[in-house]
């Protein structure tokens, strides 16, 4: 049962990531593919009326995650806490600019909500990498199952580790770059004219960065934590996550000289999920790992009781069903390029 | 004042106090906004459903402050409350994560589609979507009230062997009597405050002599769904409520009432300030054996004060805890006089022309605001010294590692972040007003548009 929860946390994450993942992204390239007010409008179009829903799933799996493992989430959540709250803030912002830019046209509201926008977008982008290669390096766990890490010590994978090190920080550009790419093929295909060719330029580019920086991390990983390995030995059959991986990063570069913008899209998405479930797979049954292995938290060690967790089943199937329900309904009504002068434009 | 626990507290108190004062106009409006767009459809005449798109800019904006303080607020259990979480997150995580699922998926796909998506939904649809927003909002609202009502009075757990707390009974979490009478009562809250701004927004517009037409729909709706819900309010919401804290935390009744001795026939404090160190109330206003009747319905009850507890059940701010709950009485009652005078001089025709009416309700806006905390603070300070009531202290719950320092420079952030947006909202929102629904010309003409979509 905790397996299975294991394994639905981690769908939900994943989704998150896929959804937000384009969103952010496309925050992050804002400045580069859109150079006039009404470009960026246009980019802010595409992401206008379903972002706030992509978010959702953020505290949809963060509510599973309380609930399901409330050790991991209370451990994680204040040993994190301060860039947890960075990340809040980044939210805070991020959501703030897409809601108000386009109530005022004045020459100076716009640029300034464009550039917190933007701005909040590439730092969650990174923060979120470098979230994730904490939990994949493990963080100074003790045996009262709490830490605290501050944001950053000597950058090395000591003892002693920081939110920061070299590892890292290289997940968090890895994010970065991966989610530009992911943004880009978004905007592609949600946008005409310049904003798509530049788009599409930009795919491109960040492809090669996403090829090398995926290699290189992966060698990286597999020596940073060995679980990774030893899971991949145990169960060879995980070997088809990351060639779900492979597969959509090739497919990305495939269907963009196709080109077909909405397969190159859903191959992105095909690479993030290859790539995140490949790292779910390899710190199994770890759900935090530790510095010291001795007192990592695992799905046995952090679950919550088994009445919750099989009532939980229930409802969260039902929810589920409903939520994919309402996404299809509403990104098939705003399918289609987003046009400069529609309704899609708040106020 | 400067110790972990007390920061912690005021972290998690300061973020949720200004994250409410959205929600409560978001649900408050959008049993408003459905109530415009159903007298729309019904009666075909286009000015409600300009006056309903007018309402939905203010309700967007809103709601995006809603979303973006709303988020701290659950990442906030596990950072600041660490071993409250480990110790209840298969409880409480339950509701926080069916909000998630059920409501905000809900409400999150069906604003979008309600704010921009008027033209391709047509009418029904459009109706339809301001409809499940509305659901989505006021089920959101049911779920974090079950999560505080379990907090209040657990119901449907038991104890793990690891010490942890599980779920015994999922009915038996949602349907916690203790949520189901503060839900009635939080939610009565919301529409009151939805009705005041609306009923303001109209009195601003007919003082100043502009949107004429919008500005009497907008009072009319206001005034009347707002004496409804301040009777309902007072009677029987807020009846019971009284009585499930006489039951269930007797102690916290005491500290409320500012009644320090046990005695037969209690009286209701009206006025008066609570001294904790001489035990009594200072330049007390006092209706003799009120108390008595109140909880019990006998006017020579026994009503036990805070003397027959010990001192370490004592919620432990009781001079706020005691204000708090005067002063949400207090404007309670305020509110009933308003909006009954208001409803009284519309029924008799003569509230459009009653300046003095108008200008009390213009200036009124601001009040369920501050009755609506006040409520919260009342319930929150109330169930002190306890997070969990009878289970577990607040002090056990704050997170072991994060030390004051890291907890002061996180709330100074918020301090400052929301500053700027309590600052944005009013300068916004004053906008839209400002800029007010669309032109009048075109209406008192049925809406030339057909049923189906435009």
């Amino acid at each position: 049962m905790e397996t299975l929860w294991f394994c639905l946390v981690a769908v939900m994450v994943a989704m998150y990531v896929l959804l937000d993942g384009f969103d952010l992204g496309a925050g992050a390239i804002h400045f580069f593919v859109a150079k006039t007010n009404e470009e960026r409008r246009q980019v802010i179009a595409t992401i206008g009326p379903v972002w706030d829903g992509n978010e959702v799933w953020l505290l949809a799996a963060g509510g599973v995650l309380y609930f399901a493992f409330p050790l991991l989430y209370a451990s994680g959540f204040s040993g994190f806490y301060l860039p947890l709250m960075m990340v809040l803030w980044l939210l805070i912002l991020r959501g703030s600019s897409i809601e108000f830019r386009n109530h005022i046209q004045s020459p100076v509201w716009i640029p300034f909500w464009d550039f917190l926008f933007s701005a909040s977008s590439l730092l969650l982008a990174v923060f979120f990498g470098a979230a994730l290669g904490n939990v994949v390096r493990g963080v100074p766990l003790d045996e009262s199952s709490y830490f605290f890490e501050p944001l950053w010590t000597n950058f090395r994978l000591g003892d002693h580790t920081g939110i920061l090190d070299w590892y890292t920080v290289l997940v968090g550009v890895t994010a970065l770059v991966v989610l530009m790419m992911h943004g880009a093929l978004w905007v592609q295909l949600k946008t005409g004219g310049a904003v798509r060719e530049r788009s599409a330029r930009l795919a491109g580019w960040a492809w090669w960065g996403v090829l090398v920086l995926t290699g290189l991390l992966t060698m990286v990983t597999f020596r940073v934590q060995p679980q990774v390995v030893a899971n991949f030995k145990t169960w060879p059959a995980g070997y088809v996550l990351p060639a779900l991986a492979i597969a959509g990063l090739a497919g990305v570069q495939f269907e963009l000289r196709r080109p077909s913008e909405r397969n190159a899209f859903l191959a992105s998405c095909a690479y993030l999920l290859g790539m995140l479930t490949s790292v779910v797979f390899g710190v199994y049954p770890m759900v935090l790992p530790a510095r010291n292995p001795l007192f990592s938290l695992t799905v046995t060690n952090a679950k919550a009781g088994a009445y919750g967790l099989k009532i939980g089943l229930i409802w969260w199937v039902i929810g589920m069903i409903l939520a994919t329900g309402y996404f299809i309904y509403v990104y098939r009504t705003f399918a289609g390029k987003v046009a400069t002068d529609t309704d899609a434009s708040a106020d | 004042m400067g110790s972990a626990l007390d920061i912690h507290r005021l972290h998690f108190a300061f973020t949720v106090t200004f994250h409410y004062l959205f929600p409560q106009l978001t649900m408050g409006l959008a049993l408003l906004i459905v109530i415009l767009k159903s007298m729309a459809l019904r009666s075909g005449d286009e000015h409600y459903n300009r006056s309903a798109r007018f309402w939905a800019k203010i309700f967007g904006i809103n709601f995006a402050l809603g979303v973006v303080t709303g988020i701290p607020m659950e990442f906030q259990f596990g950072t600041n409350w660490a071993e409250f979480s480990k110790t209840a997150g298969g409880v409480i995580g339950q509701t926080l994560a069916m909000e998630g699922i059920f409501s905000f998926f809900l409400e999150s796909s069906f604003l979008g589609l309600f704010l921009y998506g008027e033209k391709r939904l047509g009418r029904v649809g459009h109706w339809v979507s301001s409809l499940l927003v509305f659901i989505g909002s006021w089920l959101s609202g049911y779920l974090i009230v079950a999560t505080d009502a379990w907090m209040q009075h657990p119901t449907g757990y038991r104890i793990l062997p690891n010490g942890e707390i599980g779920l015994a009974s999922f009915w038996g979490l949602l349907l916690n009597p203790w949520a189901l009478a503060q839900y009635a009562h939080n939610m009565l809250g919301a529409v009151q405050t939805g009705c005041f701004v609306m009923a303001a927004v109209g009195s601003f517009y007919l003082l100043t002599k502009r949107n004429l037409i919008y500005a009497r729909s907008f009072v009319r709706v206001g005034v009347v769904v707002g004496v409804i819900a301040a009777v309902l309010q007072l009677t029987p919401t807020g009846d019971i409520q009284g009585k499930m804290v006489a039951q269930h935390q007797p102690v916290t009744l005491a500290a409320m009432e500012g009644l320090f001795q046990s005695q037969d026939g209690a009286p209701l404090a009206i006025l008066g300030q609570p001294d904790i160190q001489k035990r009594q109330l200072d330049n007390p206003l006092q209706v003799p054996s009120m108390l008595s009747f109140l909880t019990y319905r006998k006017w020579s009850a026994h009503v036990r004060g805070l003397d027959s507890f010990p001192e370490n059940e004592w919620p432990d701010t009781i001079e706020l805890l005691y204000y708090s709950y005067h002063v949400m009485v207090g404007l309670g009652t305020i509110f009933i006089a308003v909006m009954g005078l208001s409803v009284i001089l519309l029924w008799r025709k003569k509230l459009f022309e009653a300046r003095w009416m108008l200008w009390l309700l213009m200036l009124s806006a601001p009040l369920p605001y501050i009755a609506n905390t006040a409520g919260w603070m009342t319930a929150e300070l109330g169930r002190q010294p306890w997070l969990i009531y009878g289970m577990m202290r607040t002090a056990h719950g704050f997170s072991p590692r994060v030390a004051a320092g890291n907890a002061w420079f996180t709330l100074l952030g918020f301090m400052g972040m929301y500053t700027v947006l309590a600052m944005l909202w009013l300068f916004l929102i004053y906008r839209e007003i400002e800029h007010g629904p669309e032109p009048e010309e075109n209406l008192g003409a049925p809406s030339p548009a057909p049923l189906t979509a435009d």
